[in-house]
């Protein structure tokens, strides 16, 4: 039953991952890719992963996705240019792609990766598989978590700090716009009464 | 074969026991809405379908039902047939971990609490999908300010969120309750007020409901991202929003107000005259009075202008659950009673 349901995930992972880089439409694509980041959750919660699968859904599927495509929907890509060049890089890419699989090969083969070099990990049931992730996290490699953190965070101040450009903004001060008062906007204006054209129509 | 099927038999009684109460709940909701904004306004609300108005939803659900669903043209069709299914779906499956008594859940599993955050951060897709999928200027620009608003209030939301986990030592929703044992003034609403508020104000925001309905905005964008539905893929939607409002509202019941725990414990002469009162009649009374927030927030306060609406996510809610974090963190290194004395064994 499970080995079943294994293979019913592996192969609608296979099929989105497949459709995410063969699909035209850039939004597809997004979607594909959504469909392949929830399926792989599914696969690690069957690996006893839970907290891994629904972070993986939460910030993957929940923000990094849904801003991905934010920006996606907003762009009118003309695929024609894009397919340009196609056929006269395809032999280089292709060169390409097989140096990539044969390095992950060497790297990530059965022979260093299989079930005969790495043990299935021990795993104690009665702990919570988070409270043991941060355990983990929070003494064995406290530095390096909190060095991710501080990489991370000098990403953020790095992005913003490229877009915000002073002086072409516009900008709200809600301060002020709350302290607005009606003799800031509104000016009454005193003036005498004029006759005007249909005051005069039924005058004569 | 017949023993898995024995196995499964009693989980898909209890969901569909928990959809058709759900559906029930959201349809009288419906009219709860609109007596209760009618009284607001002066006015009686519906009153001509059945005694008092009381078989107006069903009334407008087999008007729904019977309503032809029109596909624009140049729509993607795929795309906007799954956007109502990707609103409902999330709406739905996220009640699996909901314990609505001590032990009465259909899936207790530790990680609950972060479940119902990844399952309600994926609720956006419908609102997305459909924008897109309608291939129209109003629907795409409801999709757009949805997308902004769910992702900016989602980290406040979850910030508020670690407060309570912290506070609680646990993930697992009915092991936050228990931990809110004590009576009234031991449950999690004032420790953690701060965190409270802003818990509410960005599910009001979540769900896209006023004063926060951008999405809809039907003064500016007419409907937003619903506008070129129609009949049941429009109830659809209709069905995830109102799913949603019952979830936050039992979440906030669950995780600030104690739950099912009874608000008279721990006083003398009340907590033994109300002892035969079974939890789970707290716990919706809980929901309930969150849910009448929500109406009277829609009938008060006109809706938020669009860069209001980040302002107050990102330049006020995150820094204040930021700093309440540290305290509440403090607080339970210090173990203060009464809140905090519990230590989550490791």
């Amino acid at each position: 039953m499970e080995k079943l349901l294994f293979y019913c995930f592996a192969a609608i992972l296979l099929f989105a991952a497949t459709m995410v880089i063969t699909v035209r439409n850039p939004v597809r694509a997004a979607l594909f890719l959504v469909l392949a980041f929830f399926t792989s959750a599914a696969i690690w919660l069957m690996l006893h992963a839970e907290f891994l699968a629904i972070a993986l859904v939460l910030v993957y599927v929940g923000a990094v996705l849904v801003l991905f495509l934010f920006v996606v929907m907003m762009l009118d890509i003309d695929l024609v240019p894009l397919r340009e060049g196609f056929t006269r890089y395809l032999p280089l890419g292709i060169l390409v792609a097989l140096l990539i699989v044969v390095e992950m090969i060497a790297v990530l083969g059965v022979s260093n990766f299989g079930l005969e070099q790495v043990e299935a990990p021990q795993v104690d049931e009665s702990v919570s598989n988070t409270r043991r992730l941060g355990l983990l996290l929070y003494t064995e490699y406290v530095y390096p978590f909190q060095l991710a953190a501080v990489i991370l965070t000098v990403a953020i101040v790095a992005a913003i700090m490229l877009t915000l450009r002073s002086g072409t903004r516009k900008k709200q001060d809600a301060g002020q716009q709350v302290k607005v008062q009606k003799a800031d906007r509104l000016r009454v204006v005193k003036m005498a009464s004029e006759q005007t054209k249909s005051n005069k129509a039924s005058d004569q | 074969m017949i023993e898995g099927l024995l196995h499964i038999a009693p989980i898909i009684g209890k969901i569909l026991l928990i959809v058709i109460i759900l559906m029930m709940a959201v349809a009288y909701l419906t009219l709860a809405e609109r007596k209760v904004i009618g009284y607001i306004q002066q006015r009686i609300g519906p009153n001509r379908v059945g005694p008092r108005g009381l078989l107006q939803p069903l009334a407008d659900g087999l008007k729904l039902a019977m309503k032809e669903v029109i596909f624009p043209a140049k729509s993607n069709l795929y795309l906007f047939v799954l956007a109502p299914v990707m609103a409902i779906a999330p709406a739905l499956a996220a009640w699996a971990v909901i314990p609505f008594d001590d032990g009465m859940v259909l899936a207790n599993i530790n990680a609950g609490l972060l479940y119902i955050l990844a399952i309600t951060s994926v609720s956006v897709y419908g609102v997305v999908i459909a924008g897109w999928a309608s291939n129209s200027r109003y629907a795409f620009l409801g999709a757009m300010r949805s997308a902004a608003q769910v992702v900016s209030y989602e980290i406040a939301m979850g910030f508020a969120l670690v407060g309570v986990l912290v506070a609680a030592g646990s993930l697992n929703l009915g092991e936050i309750v228990m931990a809110q044992q004590g009576g009234f003034l031991c449950w999690y609403w004032l420790p953690l007020l701060p965190l409270f508020v802003i818990y509410f104000i960005s599910g009001v925001a979540e769900t896209n409901r006023a004063p926060f309905d951008m999405a809809e905005g039907e003064s500016e964008i007419v409907a937003g991202f619903h506008v070129e539905y129609s009949g049941m893929a429009f109830a659809l939607f209709f069905l995830a929003e109102y799913a949603d409002m019952i979830l936050i509202s039992m979440l906030a019941a669950l995780l600030f107000m104690g739950g099912w725990l009874s608000p008279f414990e721990g006083i003398p002469v009340l907590e033994t005259m109300f002892v035969w009162v079974p939890g789970i009649v707290w716990l919706l009374l809980k929901t309930a009075m969150f849910l009448f927030i929500y109406l009277w927030l829609r009938a008060t306060f006109p809706r938020y202008r669009y860069d209001q609406i980040m302002r107050l996510g990102w330049k006020i809610f995150i820094p204040v659950a930021l700093v309440w974090i540290v305290v509440v963190a403090t607080a339970k290194v210090f173990e203060w009673t009464p809140w905090f004395s519990q230590t989550g064994g490791i």
